[in-house]
């Protein structure tokens, strides 16, 4: 990209401009992410050994606060909801967006409407799934009392207050949320996949689930990786889905990380407390992303 | 083979047909339910929200609760409606996506067609940016805001989805200019064509798809956020969703559902409209890039 033929010496500035224009471009979006991801990153790092309360206080604390969060019963229940949460929502909208893009696969009439509607909910805001999940759910207005007045009289279904189930209604809401879009990277998959193996053990005789068990879904691995991917993220990410659904309750019930969190650094004062947390989010996230990451990109240098 | 046994191949088959489409119908309506749910208990009236069945349609339709929702239904002390808030989030939706698209359109440029030493590690970083629990960096931002004295502010809210939003729209734009012949822009170079030229001249007119899905990608983000809306702008300058949450959760006394579920429905109508205007695209370009990846 050199502007050789540029015989005077006054370009000579201008050529080196040329040269260095992408880095210049490139330069204010790099150095702000360095500055607002990776500075911010060490920054609540540093609070999270620091001895910070209600405001930050830059006083080396050593594990002080980590022992806190440790030791913070709400935090152990935030991480049990977390994993129950996580496994049951990231497997049921596996299973429902696998099952629902092999359906659409048969050759459907009206393929194009079914799919908008699996996937429309992806555009709403947790904050509104959430609103109409908790009307959707609410005991003594809402399912149960649909379910008595259309005759099932001892149909009762209050998770929503209830301690122990509290945490399943954030599951059904968020698998109603997410399982659209994995179907749709699923179908994306299956149409990808080469249509003459297909034909071929078609032309053998196998049957279709036998076709789909042994050729299809093998060779959806990596639809299965980006899929997961992403709901392993949005997992750990979940905050506005539960502030809207339970609001954390009833009492801690269905309190997660990313709530946690929140409510300790804004609410509590234990700004440390709550680094820490946020510390422990980004690296659970990091143990997972970094190596999908690195393969991907390693990948497509080829 | 007998007749007998085609036959019933036959009607296995039209049985298979019949339950594939009754479980793809039956999904369909689940889909479905929480939302016809919303519509219909936002046209009722209180009373009969109370006495009737949730999923029976208005037995008068009322617009009452949608009006209330908009401009005069209380949000704490605030009983003005709705409606400013919906303007804080299109104030802020507005210019976030526009800088965020144009940022990562020159940056996917840059990434791409004029690498340089390190092009790779730059990229990895501004990548994992994505995917960072957003809770990593809410302390050291409202610290930082306080400081610009962007605090509770719109511009503040724009600020910070400018940044947290790059990583996704250089992805988009790398992956979709990787794809572009590098051949055009030598010949373009030789033609004595300028860094800013090339862009201008070439790749933009080339960009619609991507661009179509990075706006639509940032709009629904930058919109549907919660998270940044809450720790950095309350009381007035709220975006919509805190608005929606504040009304839903803080309510004293008579629960308005009807009121809520209009709110809800109207937090909800940019993002659903450009889902149904744009989704088409959207999918097919999104898949584009991630399936291949």
């Amino acid at each position: 990209m050199k502007n050789s033929n540029n015989p005077k010496p006054a370009d000579k500035t201008i050529a080196w401009l040329q040269t260095q224009l992408p880095k210049l471009v490139l330069a204010p979006s790099f150095s702000i992410i360095l500055l607002f991801v990776y500075g911010f990153i060490i920054w609540t790092v540093y609070l999270s050994f620091s001895a910070s309360r209600m405001l930050p206080n830059y006083e080396w604390a050593g594990w002080e606060q980590w022992e806190r969060l440790w030791n913070t019963l709400t935090w152990q229940t935030a991480l049990d909801n977390l994993f129950i949460f996580g496994v049951l929502y990231i497997v049921l909208c596996l299973v429902i967006g696998l099952l629902l893009a092999i359906l659409l696969d048969q050759k459907i009439r009206l393929e194009g409407g079914l799919r908008t509607l699996y996937l429309y909910p992806m555009a709403l805001s947790f904050i509104v799934t959430g609103t109409a999940w908790k009307w959707f759910l609410n005991p003594g207005l809402g399912l149960e009392r649909t379910m008595q007045e259309w005759g099932f009289e001892k149909f009762e279904f209050n998770w929503l207050i209830d301690p122990d189930m509290a945490i399943y209604t954030v599951v059904i809401a968020g698998v109603w949320q997410a399982s659209g879009f994995v179907m749709a990277m699923f179908l994306a998959g299956l149409r990808g996949i080469d249509s003459e193996i297909l034909h071929a053990a078609q032309i053998d005789g196998a049957p279709t689930w036998k076709i789909y068990t042994r050729i299809i879904i093998p060779q959806l691995g990596p639809v299965f990786m980006s899929a997961l991917i992403v709901l392993v993220h949005l997992a750990i990410k979940s905050f506005d889905l539960v502030i809207a659904l339970t609001g954390g309750g009833p009492g801690n019930a269905t309190a997660l990380p990313a709530t946690f969190m929140y409510s300790y650094s804004f609410t509590r004062n234990q700004i440390g407390v709550g680094a820490s947390s946020a510390v422990f989010m980004l690296i659970t996230v990091a143990a997972i992303i970094v190596p999908y990451l690195y393969s991907e990109l390693k990948g497509s240098k080829k | 083979m007998s007749d007998n046994s085609q036959q019933h191949g036959l009607n296995t088959a039209l049985l298979w047909r019949a339950l594939i489409y009754s479980v793809l119908i039956i999904m369909a309506v689940i889909y479905l339910a929480p939302l016809f749910v919303m519509v219909v208990t936002s046209l009722k009236s209180l009373d009969e929200v109370r006495t009737g069945n949730m999923m029976a349609l208005p037995l008068e339709i009322t617009f009452e609760p949608w009006l209330k929702a908009w401009q005069s239904a209380c949000l704490g002390l605030d009983c003005g409606g709705i409606n400013g808030y919906f303007w804080n989030s299109l104030k802020m939706v507005a210019p976030a996506v526009l800088i965020s698209t144009l940022l990562g359109a020159l940056n996917g440029y840059v990434l791409t067609k004029w690498r340089f030493k390190g092009h790779q590690i730059i990229f990895g970083l501004m990548l994992f940016a994505c995917f960072i629990p957003f809770q990593i960096v809410l302390l050291p931002m409202s610290q930082v805001l306080g400081w610009l004295g962007l605090a509770n502010s719109t511009s503040g809210l724009v600020l910070v989805h400018v940044i947290y939003g790059l990583g996704f729209t250089t992805l988009f734009f790398r992956n979709f200019y990787e794809a572009f012949p590098n051949e055009l822009i030598r010949a373009a170079v030789m033609d004595g064509a300028g860094f800013f030229k090339i862009f201008r001249y070439i790749l933009l007119p080339n960009s619609a798809p991507i661009i179509v899905v990075t706006i639509i990608w940032q709009f629904t983000n930058i919109w549907n956020d919660f998270i940044f809306g809450a720790s950095f702008a309350s009381g007035e300058a709220a975006p919509m969703t805190v608005a929606l949450n504040n009304l839903v959760n803080s309510s004293t006394g008579v629960k308005e559902y009807n009121v809520h579920m209009a709110a809800a429905i109207i937090a909800a109508l940019p993002t659903l409209l450009v889902y149904v205007v744009g989704g088409r695209y959207f999918v097919r370009g999104l898949m584009a890039g991630s399936v291949k990846g």
